[in-house]
């Protein structure tokens, strides 16, 4: 059965592969990058406002912090009740340039133990979940095995 | 000419699991703290409600539930909403009332009946909703972000796990003193050690639960205390309220990412630090002069943060306080002289006001087995969903 890729969410990330990349928005007056997109006005107090132009942000980052989840979240969380809960790992990773810091669940088989604060991962795509029609994708952190 | 408000009556429902309606607990915190005022109802000039959530149209009450219950008489009434800053802003806006002149004294009330396990988004389909998007996207519930910063400060500072476990092992035998906690037992470090992994590396006892609760509040100006009996009173002297300074850089709740510091660079404290920092400037007081202090412990590891962002101790030396024991009964600071919300759980328009309620007891010296000695200065320090910031201190 073949099911459509379509992201959970529109606007937030583009690409497959080593093309994949998390978007994001920059102030044309400021500079300030937000994700996820702002579209409306610069969040800058300091900023009298520019456009909002669409950028992709830095494809690796850094570990701030991470954790998991070995309870099964809520909805809107989207998952079986009828399969075991598997935990997985979330992530929150520093972006260098722009010096930001974004959360994510881990790739599939990474798990807290494996994780390090300052280890670099990369943004990869990943299903979120299925439904009949649907592959439904996100972002994921996976690491690369550098560890700073 | 002096910016203090009088606390002039305390009240509370006991937190726990009852199966009843908010306002339940709501109007008997209220009249336990009327009695505790010697105050009729009908002696009250406005009345300020947390709100809380109430399935169907308008979904958030809260003052106006409170008055209908305790019997309309025409108070003047408002209510806010802040998440779990939702009390400190009724504490604010009474005190706003009440030294502009537009009523002598003021009814607040915060109350809710939780629901079991974790804490979720209103429903419906809502992508425009941050707290929405990461559980949607994420599955990032609120003990994850604890988990987050929790093993930040083992990264950055070499906290530990067990560590974690003495603030609960401190908390839980405060609780068991305190008669409206919801958990009133000792907790060992290996009973903790022992829990469950929640969301790594916090365990079930590093995290605090859902409650039922009520919390209640009588203020008034000086002058009506006065007139009422009372001439040295607990007073607030300050109430912090205040947002995060873009650009916030530590991840939080519900955020997915934190601002970009990218063109402007971060302030030099955190939202949190700020918190304090605002309260401490407005009562024209420092750490130093705390007799207590009364912190939103979420997670056993987020206590220990207050304890820097509060001014104790430096960044970093959280864990080194607590095992000092400084923030123990009988140390320098006692924190969380209540239980927590380690003992209580989470009832989250009342919790701010169950503070203030605690400080006002430990500052009245009423507080039983709990008493600090001598108590003369507390603050409170409680951060809500979405960049609500909450303190208060209170002097006698
Ligand atoms: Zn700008």
């Amino acid at each position: 059965m073949s099911h459509t890729r379509t992201p959970a969410v529109a606007g937030w990330f583009t690409g497959e592969g080593d093309g994949f990349r998390l978007l994001g928005t920059r102030c044309s007056a400021c500079a300030s990058v937000f994700f996820p997109r702002e579209d409306v006005h610069c969040r800058n107090p300091h900023c009298a406002g520019g456009s909002l132009e669409e950028i992709p942000l830095s494809r690796k980052g850094r570990i701030w912090s991470y954790t998991d989840s070995r309870y099964r979240p809520p909805s809107p969380y989207v998952s079986n009740p009828e399969l075991p809960w598997e935990p997985y790992a979330l992530i929150a990773a520093e972006l260098a340039a722009e010096r930001i810091v974004v959360l994510g669940q881990a790739a599939p088989g990474v798990t807290v133990a494996g994780l390090t604060v300052g280890m670099e991962v990369e943004a990869v795509p990943g299903v979120l979940y299925e439904d009949a029609e649907t592959a439904w994708t996100v972002w994921r952190w996976r690491p690369t095995g550098v560890t700073e | 000419m002096t910016a203090d408000v009088a606390v002039l009556g305390a009240g509370m429902h006991p937190w726990g699991k009852w199966g009843r309606g908010f306002v339940e607990y709501g109007t008997a915190a209220a009249r336990a703290a009327l009695a505790d005022a010697g105050l009729d109802w009908r002696d009250i000039g406005s009345v300020v409600g947390a709100d809380t959530v109430r399935g169907g149209y308008p979904g958030y009450v809260a003052g106006a539930t409170f008055a209908k219950a305790l019997g309309w008489q025409g108070a003047r009434v408002a209510s806010v909403y802040a998440a779990c800053a939702s009390g400190a802003q009724a504490i604010a806006t009474a005190r706003a009332q009440i030294l502009a002149g537009l009523a002598d004294a003021v009814l607040v009330v915060g109350a809710d009946a939780a629901p079991k396990g974790f804490f979720r988004p209103a429903g419906g389909d809502r992508p425009d909703d941050p707290d929405w998007l990461r559980f949607r996207l994420l599955g990032a519930t609120n003990p994850a972000y604890f988990g987050l910063y929790a093993r930040r400060r083992m990264a950055l500072h070499g906290d530990t796990p067990e560590d974690f476990a003495l603030v609960k092992v401190k908390n839980a035998a405060l609780g068991a003193l305190n008669p409206y906690a919801r958990y009133r037992k000792r907790v060992t470090a290996e009973e903790v050690a022992a829990s469950a992994v929640v969301a790594d590396p916090l365990r079930l006892l590093d995290i605090c639960a859902t409650s039922d609760g009520g919390a209640a509040l009588v203020l008034t100006s000086l002058d009506f205390a006065r007139r009422h009996g009372a001439a040295r009173p607990v007073r607030i002297r300050a109430v912090s309220t205040v947002t995060p300074r873009f650009p916030n850089t530590v991840l939080d709740l519900p955020d997915i990412a934190t601002d970009s510091a990218v063109s402007v660079a971060p302030p030099a404290e955190t939202f949190r630090a700020s918190i304090a920092r605002s309260a401490y400037e407005e009562a024209g007081i420092g750490p130093g002069d705390l007799s207590l202090a009364e912190v939103y412990d979420l997670s056993t590891a987020l206590e220990l943060q207050w304890y820097e962002d509060l001014g104790l101790c430096a960044e970093g030396e959280g864990a080194r306080l607590l095992r000092e024991g400084a923030t123990a009964p009988g140390g320098r600071t006692p924190v969380n002289t209540s239980g927590g919300l380690a003992s209580f759980g989470e009832a989250v328009p009342a919790q701010a006001i169950a503070q203030v309620c605690e400080l006002t007891w430990q500052l009245r010296g009423t507080a039983g087995g709990r008493q600090v000695a001598g108590a003369r200065v507390g603050v409170t320090a409680n951060q809500g969903l979405f960049g609500h910031g909450s303190s208060v201190i209170a002097v006698r």
